[in-house]
């Protein structure tokens, strides 16, 4: 574990960084409503797949990262990602072993969970109410889930092969 | 890192995927949200930290700077041929517009002098470019490419070729950011161009909507009216165009209506837009002689007519 662990760090910072990059990155307008939270997915696999890394505390640095870069609140999506990155860590015995279609489902209960999280941020600011729309992203941050998934996957088994080798 | 090399953090060590650690961190952001929300303590940070983001948006508006390089090299002749035409012609209107309103232009100059205004309308205006960048998807906000060492301050209107996009909220050195008419939290006086009936547009948090609620029934509010900035309250100058009443219909209170407008400005995100310079803010500069009146100088190829028959703007006459 500790020696995979090591391995995994390029794929770690990497994954962070272009996390980041996609959560700003332009899309046409019609396609604005279903960008996903690209930051919770990450937080996701990798509160379930390496605990020692994404700690509370990396989740929450994340975050502020990602409010600097989209000029949001400071602090808005610490909160959202230490939320998340908590309930994945105390479900992660359980969650690590569910088939995939299953742990898709918890993946979009928790990003409704943050959208409602969201929500009650927002209306502390004082912004109206958004329109139904808002709903949409959790959806594609669902399907994205399994691709990612593997993705991750992948890029962490050529990682550790690279370093055997 | 091993699961014992957290030892440096002594608030949460061994606390931190524990309830008190979820509870230590929700804190902490709870208290930078108010701080930033509140007092605004932490612009500092968000200005340093812009420098590093620089980059970042660079990165990120890159596919859209290359479809669109691409989307030059690749389109072909006829359609080039087709946009340049129509170019041209709109122009000419243009031109024949321009036109017609130097001669109101020159009228309004002198019937100023006759009531002796101190207030003038002056206009510059600065071009920028929009930064491809997605801020979020719910605050309509842009980046814009001008900043500070252009000379761009905070509460400046901005304006693209229909009329006007939004406002400069916050500037940093190099760029700046925006806030749309149409975010939710947006509002601009706005006067009804038919009847003179003064009213506030809010953003609507749609791209393509601005909502005018509490419009009295009797001020005869109809579809396809046009709103002009009113120029109260002094953010926008007045008369510049904001939208096209799109539907009327009444509230539930039965007395008021609330209208809809679709705004003048296309609220695409990338292109260009003028930043305008108010001169009203220089007010009691009494020697101000009037530079240009009428639409922004970068917008008016034929702008030196205009300035030839106004006496007291010698730069124009010597074009």
């Amino acid at each position: 574990m500790s020696l995979r662990g090591r391995a995994d760090g390029a794929v770690f910072w990497s994954s962070l960084a272009i996390g980041l990059l996609l959560s700003v990155i332009a899309l046409p307008p019609y396609l604005l409503p279903f960008k996903p939270f690209w930051l919770a997915l990450l937080v996701v696999y990798w509160s379930l797949e390496a605990p020692d890394r994404m700690r509370l505390r990396t989740a929450f640095l994340l975050g502020l990262a990602g409010d600097l870069l989209s000029g949001n609140l400071i602090g808005e999506q610490a909160l959202r990602l230490v939320v998340i990155a908590f309930i994945v860590l105390r479900l992660r015995a359980r969650m690590r072993f569910f088939p995939m279609l299953q742990q898709a489902l918890v993946v979009l209960a928790l990003l409704l969970n943050d959208r409602v999280v969201m929500l009650m941020v927002r209306a502390f600011q004082g912004t109206p109410a958004p329109d139904w729309t808002f709903w949409l992203a959790p959806a594609t941050g669902t399907l994205l889930w399994p691709w990612l998934f593997l993705l991750l996957d992948v890029a962490r088994i050529r990682g550790a092969r690279a370093r055997e080798n | 890192m091993p699961n014992n090399g957290n030892d440096a953090s002594p608030l949460f060590a061994d606390a931190d995927s524990s309830t008190l650690g979820l509870v230590g961190w929700v804190v902490l952001a709870v208290v930078l949200m108010v701080a930033d929300h509140r007092g605004r303590f932490l612009d500092a940070i968000r200005r340093e930290a812009a420098v590093l983001a620089g980059p970042v948006y660079w990165l990120a508006a890159a596919p859209a700077r290359a479809s669109r390089a691409a989307h030059d090299l690749l389109v072909d002749r006829t359609t080039l041929t087709e946009e340049n035409a129509q170019l041209r012609e709109r122009l000419l209107l243009a031109e024949a517009r321009l036109a017609r309103l130097d001669a109101v232009a020159d009228q309004n100059t002198r019937l100023r002098e006759l009531l002796d205004a101190r207030t003038r309308l002056g206009l510059k205006a600065q071009l920028g470019e929009l930064i491809d960048v997605d801020l979020e998807p719910f605050r309509h906000r842009v980046l814009l490419d001008l900043g500070a060492g252009e000379g761009v301050a905070p509460g400046q209107a901005v304006m693209d070729a229909r009329g006007v996009v939004g406002q400069v909220v916050e500037v940093l050195r190099d760029r700046s950011e925006l806030i749309l008419i149409t975010d939710p939290g947006h509002a601009i006086p706005v006067r009804v161009a038919r009847t003179g009936l003064r009213a506030i547009a809010y953003g609507s948090g749609e791209i393509d909507a601005l909502s005018l609620p509490h419009i009295p029934f009797s001020a005869g509010v109809r579809v396809g009216d046009e709103l002009v900035t009113s120029g109260i309250g002094g953010g926008f100058p007045a008369g510049l165009p904001v939208g096209t009443i799109r539907s009327v219909e009444p509230d539930d209170s039965a007395t008021f209506v609330r209208a809809i407008a679709t705004p003048a400005a296309s609220m695409a995100r990338s292109g260009e837009v003028l930043v305008l310079h108010d001169e009203r803010l220089r007010l009691g500069a009494d020697d101000a002689a009037i530079e240009f009146t009428g639409p922004p100088e970068a917008l008016s190829p034929g702008a030196p007519t205009a300035q030839e028959t106004a006496p007291p703007a010698p730069a124009g006459g010597a074009r």
